[in-house]
């Protein structure tokens, strides 16, 4: 492409994205119908401002779908990922195994010759990974018991694609020219069986010694230049070598990068890994969307929509009452089931892919596959629209029939959120963090220091390296679902920055915080943090080094203690006072005179030789009548 | 004289997450009107005790209600504090020191032993009357009047989630019957009942 039609078809999936996506989203349709209907809109029955390329585009951005694995297997932990076998082996292979046999069977009454009939139903059996996990993702829905079982049948699907690319050649009519198919990048494909085995297995297993082992001193050697670029580069780097390694091997990208997800799920390098992959994750399944929006053929709908429709509707409603049986017998509410139904009943990217492999290899013929391409395409366009219809109707509906049982019968996966996010691992970080963690609470600490993580990873904490100040990184560490951040950031400029941040993003997560000094504190007293969340560093350890002055200097240590406490008392309630006058630098100054006069007679008093004129406690009572 | 009676609750749990009756006992506090709930240990965990303040609260009601276990025959150690700092000579007591009197102050209790662990034949050896003299005379020299306390014995024994809504809706409706009277009405003494539930049946 040239330099100035690059810029012109970005320009153009930009804009398109850029308007249609906020739009869809304040109109309540998600972010998925907003792509996909920009690219009808821009697409050659549109406005037709990009007439070719799309399906190349489309081939190339399929990588986000890559990269959300990746991202989907970085937030969960090997042993999650062992619990979920059951869903993932059983689910999975039952919709899989009905679904191709139900398409098949119906592809058969419908007059397709056997050969026909099987290609269709393996390809048609396969749902969207990249329209389902991105839509319960926007609706938080991915921990409740419909969005797991999901993903369990998604995963099922994205192995189940290797066995299916080496089914469909045996099915071609006639062996034509196999080698440019998409098996064509694996190198290993002439080898022997029992090789390709052996060299399949030390790829993967490469990939799990690499991730454990090498990972952690080579991302550590990274942050330390301390360029971010550089880690994102990283990042990216490891993401895009391992789908290489994995087409070269004749697997699945998407399921080797899921595998290194899982891998480094325990990395403390994971929130910053899930930020920087995270947009372009965003930026690439979102052209995905568009290249399917304007991949949709619609001159065969309007020349034939009965067929088109009518295809559309039974691969949709076949597909959904399998789904159903399946989620029955795995046992899922009804409410969660009828989601899990609708969100997967579409048929997926895969299908694409799928689809030119079956024409290169002359699987099938053209004329299908146009057909089924435009109902596959239909199929994706649809679903959004009936999660909405889920959303909007079905489930209030329901609840509100049912509304003596719980919302919610989740979650089988122990979700990882923490309860508090602490910001800051130095000196008032470390004190405040070990004490958390020893009551059992689960706390993630972001720190920039590599030299310092390293050193207290060695203890055993839970501890990954970003800078906290960071809008995406919070909400990677969990922010959103948080009970309470700590700042225990050095310097006020950091400090002030989060807490910007957190007023924007999180207003809702409860802050306390480390102040630098009196003038800070009324900064966040006027920020809104209250003055019982507002801790100046060092005053603790004044007051205590106070106490104990005051012990030398012939005090009894409970007195002490008393003197201190009342003192903290007064200086706290004198700071709340005092921020009324702080513009006013003549009576903020004469205010703080009278407050210290008057801190200096309360605790004279309290010296107790004034019983008569200042009665306090702890006298001996004498008769009354005396 | 037809408005319920102002109640101040002073109530002393040092560990309320152990608490199997206490911590929903004190629900009942908000379920009433014109009640002012002072948690000692939730307001003052470092014994820092707001002289001031706890005065002003005192001065604003009419019935006086401490709601602690019985420890060791007698209060949790944070409840003694606040006596100790809070009713001053000149406030509470002495030449000019009047300003609880007329107030009523009753004892809600949870004990473990048995009512009849707390008889002459019982290991406890005292009735509970005897055993809360020192707040019967502390109410005394401030000139209230201490009624008779009301005790949920055997605490440790009320588990199941009916017994404990039992418990809580008999202190309730005692409670609420105490706050109906007037100032001016005929109050039970202490010296008359054993136990406040025996004085209103």
């Amino acid at each position: 492409m040239e330099q100035a039609g690059f810029l012109y078809y970005a320009f153009i999936y930009l804009i398109a994205g850029v308007v249609a996506v906020p739009i869809a989203k304040r109109l309540g349709l998600g972010s998925v119908l907003g792509y996909l209907l920009a690219g009808v809109i821009i697409g050659p029955f549109g406005l037709s401002l990009i007439s070719e390329n799309f399906s190349a585009v489309m081939h190339f951005a399929e990588f986000g779908v890559v990269m959300m694995l990746f991202l989907v297997g970085l937030e969960l932990q090997p042993s999650l990922l062992w619990k979920l076998r059951g869903p993932i082996l059983g689910t999975g292979g039952a919709q899989v195994l009905v679904t191709s046999i139900l398409v098949f069977a119906v592809s058969l009454a419908l007059g397709m010759p056997t050969q026909y009939a099987i290609a269709i139903g393996l390809i048609l059996s396969l749902s969207s990974t990249a329209i389902v996990l991105q839509t319960l993702a926007e609706k938080n829905w991915m921990k409740r018991s419909a969005g797991q079982s999901s993903f369990a049948v998604l995963l099922f699907q994205d192995i189940a694609v290797i066995p299916m690319l080496a089914i469909l050649p045996l099915l071609a009519i006639e062996s034509a020219s196999s080698a440019e198919g998409g098996h064509s990048m694996s190198i290993i494909a002439d080898l022997h069986g029992g090789l390709q085995a052996i060299i399949v297995i030390l790829s993967v297993g490469s990939i799990i010694v690499g991730g454990r082992y090498l990972a952690r001193p080579l991302f550590r050697f990274i942050a330390q230049t301390g360029l971010r670029e550089i880690f994102t580069a990283a990042a990216l780097l490891l993401v895009i070598g391992i789908a290489l390694l994995m087409q070269l091997v004749g697997l699945s990208p998407a399921l080797g990068a899921f595998v290194a997800g899982v891998v480094l799920a325990n990395n403390e390098y994971r929130h910053e890994l899930e930020s920087d992959i995270e947009p372009f994750k965003g930026l690439l399944l979102g052209l995905f969307f568009i290249s399917v929006g304007a991949g949709i053929d619609f001159s065969l709908i309007v020349s034939q929509p009965g067929i088109i429709i009518g295809l559309t509707v039974l691969l949709m409603f076949g597909k959904f009452v399998v789904l159903y049986v399946v989620g029955k017998v795995s046992r899922l509410s009804n409410c969660e089931n009828l989601l899990f139904s609708l969100a997967l009943a579409q048929a997926g990217e895969f299908a694409f892919v799928l689809f030119s492999f079956s024409q290169t290899n002359n699987i099938l013929p053209k004329d299908i596959i146009d057909t089924l391409t435009v109902v596959v395409a239909l199929s994706m366009l649809a679903t959004p629209l009936l999660i909405i219809l889920y959303d909007k109707v079905l489930e209030p509906l329901i609840q509100g029939r049912l509304s003596s049982q719980p919302v919610d019968d989740h979650d089988p996966i122990e979700n990882d959120e923490p309860d508090v996010i602490l910001a800051g691992f130095g000196r008032f970080g470390t004190v405040v963090g070990r004490l958390l963690m020893f009551q059992g609470f689960k706390v993630t600490v972001l720190d920039h220091n590599a030299g310092q993580i390293e050193a207290l990873r060695k203890f055993g904490f839970k501890i990954f390296f970003g800078d906290a100040t960071r809008v995406d990184l919070l909400e990677a560490a969990g922010a959103s679902h948080a009970k309470l951040l700590i700042i225990g950031l050095d310097g006020k400029e950091q400090i002030n920055n989060l807490l910007e941040a957190l007023g924007k993003h999180f207003p809702r997560l409860p802050v306390v915080t480390r102040a630098v000094d009196r003038d800070h504190t009324y900064e966040l007293l006027n920020k809104g943090i209250p003055m019982e969340n507002i801790y100046r560093e060092l005053f603790g350890a004044s007051m205590s080094a106070s106490e104990r002055a005051l012990q030398i200097l012939g005090f009894r240590k409970y007195r002490a203690y008393q003197t201190v406490q009342l003192f903290r008392h007064h200086d706290i309630r004198i700071l709340e006072e005092l921020r009324a006058h702080r513009g006013d630098q003549e009576s903020y100054i004469a205010q703080v005179k009278y407050h210290r006069q008057r801190i200096e007679d309360l605790l004279r008093q309290d010296e107790g030789d004034s019983v008569a004129s200042h009665p306090d406690g702890w006298v001996e009572r004498e008769p009354v009548n005396s | 004289m037809s408005t319920e009676l102002n109640v101040l609750v002073i109530f002393a749990h040092p560990a309320l997450h152990k608490s199997r009756l206490n911590k929903h006992l004190i629900k009942i506090y908000s379920e009433m009107a014109s009640v002012e709930f002072r948690d000692l240990y939730e307001l003052y965990p470092r014994f820092f005790i707001d002289v001031e303040v706890e005065q002003k609260y005192l001065l604003e009601s009419d019935l006086i209600i401490f709601h602690h276990p019985f420890y060791w025959y007698s209060s949790p150690p944070i409840l003694k504090h606040w006596l100790d700092l809070v009713l001053l000579d000149g406030f509470a007591y002495g030449q000019n020191g009047s300003s609880l009197a007329g107030k009523h102050l009753l004892s809600v209790l949870t004990t473990g032993g048995s009512r009849q662990s707390y008889s002459e034949s019982g290991e406890n050896r005292y009735e509970m009357g005897t055993l809360l003299r020192p707040f019967e005379q502390t109410a005394h020299l401030c000139k209230m009047n201490y009624l008779p306390p009301y005790v949920i014995h055997g605490a440790n024994r009320i588990l199941e989630s009916e017994q404990v809504e039992s418990e809580k809706r008999k202190l309730l409706e005692t409670l609420q019957k105490i706050q109906k009277k007037s100032m001016d009405d005929t109050w039970p003494k202490s010296l008359d009942y054993n136990y406040l539930q025996d004085a209103l049946t």
